[in-house]
C-alpha cells in the first residue's frame, strides 16, 4: 500500500470579501509516494507546491474547500476526526520548512522545541525524548549536543536551527517526511550540507521524503521521481532519471533550458512570460501563453494528464514533441 | 541581579532628575509665599525676615540642596494653605490613592485581558471586540465618573457618593465606583492591544509548526500563542498601570476622594507649591516604580532581551 | 531595551479592524469621517448659532429640564445649556486640534530628521523620545498649571510637548524603513537635495501614517483637555467648555439634575469615539507600513 496517495486534488480559497468570488490555487495535483520512497516537486513560485503540502498536513486556511483524494496508507486525511489527526501529525508525518528562523518559537529552548511534540503525545517521557534527541543531534553533526539544548533559537546560526529542524522532525520517526523548500532560506555556503544531511537521515531510516523544491537539479537528484508543477496541476510525473533525461512536457524542458550551466558562459533560455496563477488560467492548458509550440488546441482544451508506462503527461502534443524536446536538453 | 540593581539605579536616577526639574519649574512660578503666609497686612521687616527664614535669599541649587536632604529623611516642608507638615499630609493620602489606582489596575488588566484574549482567539468576536474598544478607550475617566455617580450612587444608592471612607473595606467599598471609572477606558485599550497581540502571535509560522506536529490547539494556545503574546500584553498592562496613576488625579476630583491627586489639583489652584512638589514627586515615584517593575518582568519573559541585560 | 517595545505599540491600533480592499467603501469611516467633520464646522460656527446670551443667568429657572424655552434645560444659574454647548464646541474641538497639528508636525520634523541623519543623532533624539514617551501628559499638563497658570493655551502647549514623542516615535520607525529603501538611494545618486528627497518622497509615503496617528491622538487630546478643564485648571468661568460644564453639573446631579453633566458629556463621548474609529479604520486601511 502507498504511504501517500493524492489524486486530482483540487484546492479553492473562498474570498476574504464577502461577495468575492473564490479563487482556485490548485487545479489537479497526483501523485504518489511508497513507503521509503523520495518524491520531489518542481515548479515556480506560485505554482501550488506549498498550498499541496499544506492541504497534507491539513494546515489549509479555514476558507480553503478541497476536493479529490489524499489518502495516507489508505485512510482519507480529510476526512480524520481529531484524535487520528493529532496522532497522524504528531507521529505518521513531519514537515521541515524553510525559514527556520520564523518557524520555531524564538521564546523556547531548542530541547523545548525538540521534544514537545514526542512528549504531547505520549510517544516518550521528557528524560527519554531528551536522550533520544541527543543522539538525533549526534547523528547530523551537531557537537556538544546537552549544550544546544539548553540554548535559544537567536543563539544558533540558521544551518544550526535547520539541522534541529530535521532533528525535531526525525524525533517521533514518522513515516513521511515532507520538506518545504528546507535550503532556500540558507547561505549558499551551508545550503548542501544541510541537504546531505537531511537525505542521508532519510535513505538511512527508510522514510518517505516529499521534498518541494523549484531547484530541478537539486530534486533530480536526491528523489526516486519527480511531479514538475505549473499553476496549480502537475504537468509531468515519472521517474527522477527519465524526466531530467528525457523530458516530455514543452515546460520542464523549458525549466531545464532556463538553468545557468555550470561549464557554459551561454545566456540560459528562460521561460517568456511571467509564472501564471492557478486561478488566472483559463479554458486551455495554463501553459499555452508562454508555450513556443501551442497550437489552437491548446488555448481552448485543457489537457488530460495521459500516462504511458512510467511517465504521466498533461499535453496535447507530448508525443509529436517528444524528440524535439529530447534534443533540446541534449543541446 | 546586576540587572535588576541597575534598573533600580537608572530609577533611582529618573526620580531625582524629575526632582530637579519639577523643583527648578516651581521656583519660577509666579505668587509669593511670603505674602500666602503673612497676609496682606505685613511689614516689609517682617517679609524680609520670613524669607531669610525659608530660604528663599539662598540661590535656587543650594535651597534644592537643603529641599532634598530634609525630603530624604521624610521632611517636605510646610504646606502654606494647611500650616501643617507636608509628609503629614501626604501619608495618609498615598495610602488612598494607592488602593484606587491598584484595585482598578486590576479591574483594567482583568477585564481587559479576558476580553482581549477572547477577541483575540475567536475570529467571530472580533468585530464585536473591536467595537466594544474602539468605544471604550474613549470613554474618558471624569466623564465615566459622572454617570457612574448619577446611576449607581445616587439613583439606585447602591454605592456612597463621596470620600474615601475609612477601614480597609470600608475603603474598597468606596473606592469600587472610583476604580471602575478609571479602570474603563484602559480595560478596553488593554483588550484591544492583547486581542492584536494574541491575533499577531497567532498567525505567526512557527504557530502552524506547533500545529502541524499534532500538538492539541490548547497547548498550541497556552505555550505559544499566549506565552509570546504575554509580552506586548505585560507592556501595555504596565504602561497602563502607570498611567492610571495620572488619571486617579482626575477622578479623585470627580469623587470627591481625599487622595494625592486631588491634594495635588487642591494645591494647584491654591499655589501651595511645597504641597505641589512633594505630591507631585511622589506620583513621579509611584509612576516610576510601575515602569522599573515592567521593565525588569519584561527582561524576565523574553530570552533576547535577557541577554543583553 | 523595554522602552522600545512600549513605543511599538501604537502599531497595534487598527489591527483588529479587518481592512478592506481599496475603492470599497466602509460604512463605519465614512460615518465617523462625517461626525468628525460636523464636530470641526461646529468649533467654526456653533458660538455664533447661540440662542441665548452665554452668561443670561436665570435663578429662578436653574437646573431645569428640556423646555421649549431652553431646548436642553438650564445649568445651576439658569443659563441655557444649547447656548452654552454651541459655544463649548469652540475651545473644546480646537483645543485637540491645535495640539494634534501642532505636535504631529514637530513630531514629523523630528522623526525625518532623526531618520536621515542617522547614526549617533538618531540613536540620541530616539532614546530622547523613548523616555518622553512615557511621560503622561495629564500630569505635566497639571504641574504646567501650578507654574504658568490656568487658562486655554498653558494645556494646550503641555499636552503639545507630551503628545510630540508619541508621534515622532510611530512616524520614525516608519521613516527608518523609508530611508533604507533603495530607491533613496538611487536619488541621491541621481543627485537630488537631501531636502527634496525628504519633502518629495520620504514624507510623502509616510503621510498616511502620520494622518492615521493624529486622528487616533485627537481622541486623546480631547480627553486629555477635556480632563484639565473638568478640574478647573483650563478656561476659567464664565468662559464656556464641555469638560468644565461636566464639572459645573457634578452638584445637581446628586439631586437628580443630569442635564448639564449628561449633555456636556455625551458630546465629548461622542467626539472621542468618532475620532478614534476613525483614527483605528484608517490605520487599518494603510497597515503599518511593515
Amino acid at each position: 500500500m502507498n504511504l501517500l496517495d493524492i489524486e486530482h486534488l483540487r484546492v479553492d480559497l473562498r474570498s476574504r470579501e464577502r461577495r468575492g468570488a473564490p479563487r482556485t490555487v490548485i487545479h489537479d495535483v497526483s501523485l504518489t509516494i511508497a513507503p521509503g520512497e523520495a518524491v520531489g516537486v518542481v515548479g515556480e513560485s506560485g505554482s501550488g507546491k506549498s498550498m499541496t503540502v499544506k492541504a497534507v498536513m491539513r494546515l489549509l486556511p479555514r476558507r480553503a474547500t478541497v476536493g479529490g483524494t489524499l489518502e495516507f496508507r489508505g485512510t482519507s486525511i480529510p476526512a480524520m476526526p481529531g484524535r487520528d489527526l493529532a496522532r497522524f501529525r504528531s507521529q505518521l508525518v513531519s514537515m521541515i520548512y524553510q525559514d527556520p528562523r520564523a518557524h520555531i518559537n524564538p521564546l523556547r529552548t531548542i530541547g523545548d522545541f525538540l521534544i514537545e511534540g514526542v512528549v504531547a503525545s505520549g510517544q516518550m517521557n521528557r528524560a527519554e525524548a531528551l536522550e533520544a534527541a541527543c543522539t538525533l543531534l549526534r547523528d547530523v553533526g551537531v557537537n556538544d549536543p546537552q549544550r544546544r539544548l539548553s540554548q535559544y533559537p537567536h543563539q544558533l546560526s540558521g544551518g544550526l536551527l535547520q539541522r534541529m529542524m530535521i532533528v525535531m522532525a526525525l524525533l517521533p520517526s514518522p513515516e513521511l517526511v515532507l520538506a518545504d523548500e528546507p535550503t532556500t532560506a540558507l547561505d549558499v555556503t551551508v545550503q548542501s550540507e544541510v541537504m546531505a544531511i537531511l537525505t542521508e537521515q532519510i535513505r538511512e531510516r527508510s522514510v518517505g521524503l516529499l521534498f518541494i523544491t523549484h531547484d530541478l537539479d537539486l530534486a533530480a537528484a536526491v528523489t526516486d521521481s519527480l511531479a514538475v508543477m505549473h499553476a496549480g496541476t502537475v504537468v509531468e510525473r515519472g521517474p527522477s532519471a527519465d524526466i531530467y533525461a528525457a523530458p516530455r512536457h514543452p515546460y520542464t524542458a523549458a525549466l531545464l533550458a532556463s538553468r545557468p550551466s555550470p561549464t557554459s558562459v551561454a545566456r540560459p533560455v528562460s521561460i517568456p512570460g511571467r509564472p501564471v496563477s492557478a486561478f488566472e488560467a483559463g479554458e486551455g492548458c495554463a501553459f499555452a501563453s508562454r508555450c513556443p509550440y501551442a497550437i489552437g488546441q491548446c488555448r481552448t482544451e485543457r489537457p488530460e494528464p495521459r500516462t504511458a508506462g512510467t511517465r504521466t503527461v498533461a499535453c496535447h502534443r507530448s508525443d509529436e514533441l517528444e524528440a524535439v524536446l529530447a534534443e533540446g536538453v541534449r543541446a | 541581579m546586576t540587572f535588576i540593581a541597575k534598573k533600580l539605579a537608572a530609577g533611582a536616577a529618573t526620580v531625582l532628575a524629575s526632582s530637579l526639574i519639577i523643583f527648578l519649574a516651581l521656583s519660577r512660578a509666579p505668587g509669593d509665599p511670603v505674602a500666602l503666609i503673612l497676609g496682606p497686612h505685613a511689614t516689609n521687616a517682617e517679609r524680609a525676615a520670613m524669607s531669610a527664614r525659608l530660604g528663599l535669599t539662598d540661590p535656587v541649587l543650594v535651597r534644592y540642596w537643603h529641599w532634598l536632604t530634609d525630603a530624604l529623611h521624610g521632611d517636605f516642608g510646610n504646606s502654606l494653605l494647611y500650616r501643617q507638615p507636608v509628609s503629614g499630609l501626604l501619608g495618609p493620602r498615598l495610602m488612598t490613592t494607592l488602593i484606587l489606582v491598584g484595585l482598578s489596575a486590576l479591574i483594567a488588566v482583568a477585564t481587559g485581558v479576558a476580553l482581549g484574549i477572547f477577541g483575540g482567539v475567536t475570529p467571530r468576536a472580533r468585530p464585536l471586540v473591536s467595537a466594544v474598544t474602539g468605544v471604550g478607550t474613549a470613554l474618558p475617566g471624569f466623564v465615566v465618573s459622572s454617570a457612574l455617580i448619577s446611576i449607581f450612587a445616587v439613583n439606585l444608592a447602591w454605592f456612597p457618593t463621596f470620600g474615601a471612607g475609612h477601614g480597609f473595606f470600608d475603603q474598597l467599598w468606596h473606592l469600587t465606583l472610583p476604580a471602575i471609572a478609571l479602570a474603563m477606558s484602559s480595560a478596553a485599550y488593554v483588550a484591544q492591544m492583547t486581542a492584536a497581540a494574541v491575533n499577531d502571535e497567532a498567525g505567526r509560522e512557527h504557530v502552524a509548526t506547533a500545529t502541524g506536529r499534532g500538538l492539541p490547539r490548547s497547548v498550541v494556545l497556552r505555550r505559544h500563542v499566549l506565552r509570546n503574546a504575554a509580552i506586548p500584553v505585560l507592556t501595555v498592562s504596565g504602561l497602563t498601570a502607570a498611567s492610571l496613576v495620572a488619571g486617579s488625579v482626575v477622578v479623585e476630583s470627580a469623587f470627591g476622594i481625599d487622595g494625592l491627586g486631588s491634594l495635588l489639583v487642591k494645591s494647584v489652584a491654591s499655589k501651595d507649591y511645597p504641597v505641589v512638589n512633594a505630591a507631585s514627586l511622589v506620583i513621579v515615584i509611584v509612576f516610576v516604580a510601575v515602569m522599573t517593575v515592567l521593565d525588569i518582568s519584561q527582561t524576565a519573559l523574553d530570552p533576547r532581551l535577557r541577554e543583553r541585560a | 531595551m523595554s522602552l522600545e517595545q512600549l513605543t511599538r505599540l501604537p502599531l497595534l491600533a487598527g489591527r483588529l479592524v479587518r481592512p478592506r480592499r481599496r475603492g470599497h467603501a466602509d460604512p463605519v469611516l465614512i460615518g465617523c469621517g462625517l461626525i468628525c467633520a460636523g464636530l470641526l464646522a461646529l468649533a467654526l460656527i456653533g458660538p455664533v448659532l447661540t440662542p441665548y446670551p452665554l452668561d443670561q443667568t436665570d435663578i429662578l429657572n436653574a437646573s431645569q429640564g428640556p423646555s421649549a424655552e431652553h431646548l436642553l434645560g438650564t445649568d445651576s444659574l439658569g443659563r441655557d445649556l444649547l447656548s452654552r454647548l454651541l459655544a463649548g464646541a469652540r475651545p473644546s474641538i480646537t483645543a485637540p486640534a491645535v495640539i494634534v497639528l501642532a505636535s504631529t508636525t514637530l513630531g514629523v520634523i523630528v522623526a525625518v530628521f532623526a531618520a536621515w541623519r542617522g547614526g549617533r543623532v538618531d540613536r540620541v533624539i530616539s532614546r530622547m523620545l523613548d523616555v518622553m514617551f512615557t511621560v503622561p501628559g495629564l500630569l505635566v499638563a497639571v504641574i504646567a498649571a501650578a507654574i504658568l497658570g490656568t487658562g486655554f493655551w498653558v494645556p494646550v502647549a503641555a499636552l503639545t510637548v507630551t503628545y510630540m514623542p508619541y508621534i515622532a516615535r510611530i512616524v520614525h520607525s516608519a521613516a527608518i524603513r523609508e530611508c533604507r529603501l533603495p530607491y533613496v538611494e538611487a536619488c541621491q545618486l541621481a543627485g537630488l537635495s537631501s531636502w527634496r528627497i525628504c519633502t518629495r518622497h520620504i514624507l510623502r509615503n509616510i503621510a498616511p501614517l502620520a494622518v492615521a496617528q493624529a486622528t487616533l491622538a485627537f481622541a486623546w487630546a480631547l480627553m486629555d483637555f477635556g480632563a484639565i478643564s473638568f478640574l478647573g485648571l483650563g478656561l476659567q468661568p464664565p468662559a464656556a467648555e464641555w469638560g468644565s460644564m461636566v464639572n459645573e453639573g457634578r452638584a445637581d446631579l446628586l439631586t437628580g439634575a443630569i442635564w448639564e453633566s449628561m449633555t456636556a458629556g455625551v458630546l465629548i463621548v461622542l467626539a472621542a469615539v468618532s475620532f478614534n474609529i476613525l483614527g483605528e479604520r484608517l490605520a487599518a486601511r494603510i497597515g503599518d507600513g511593515s
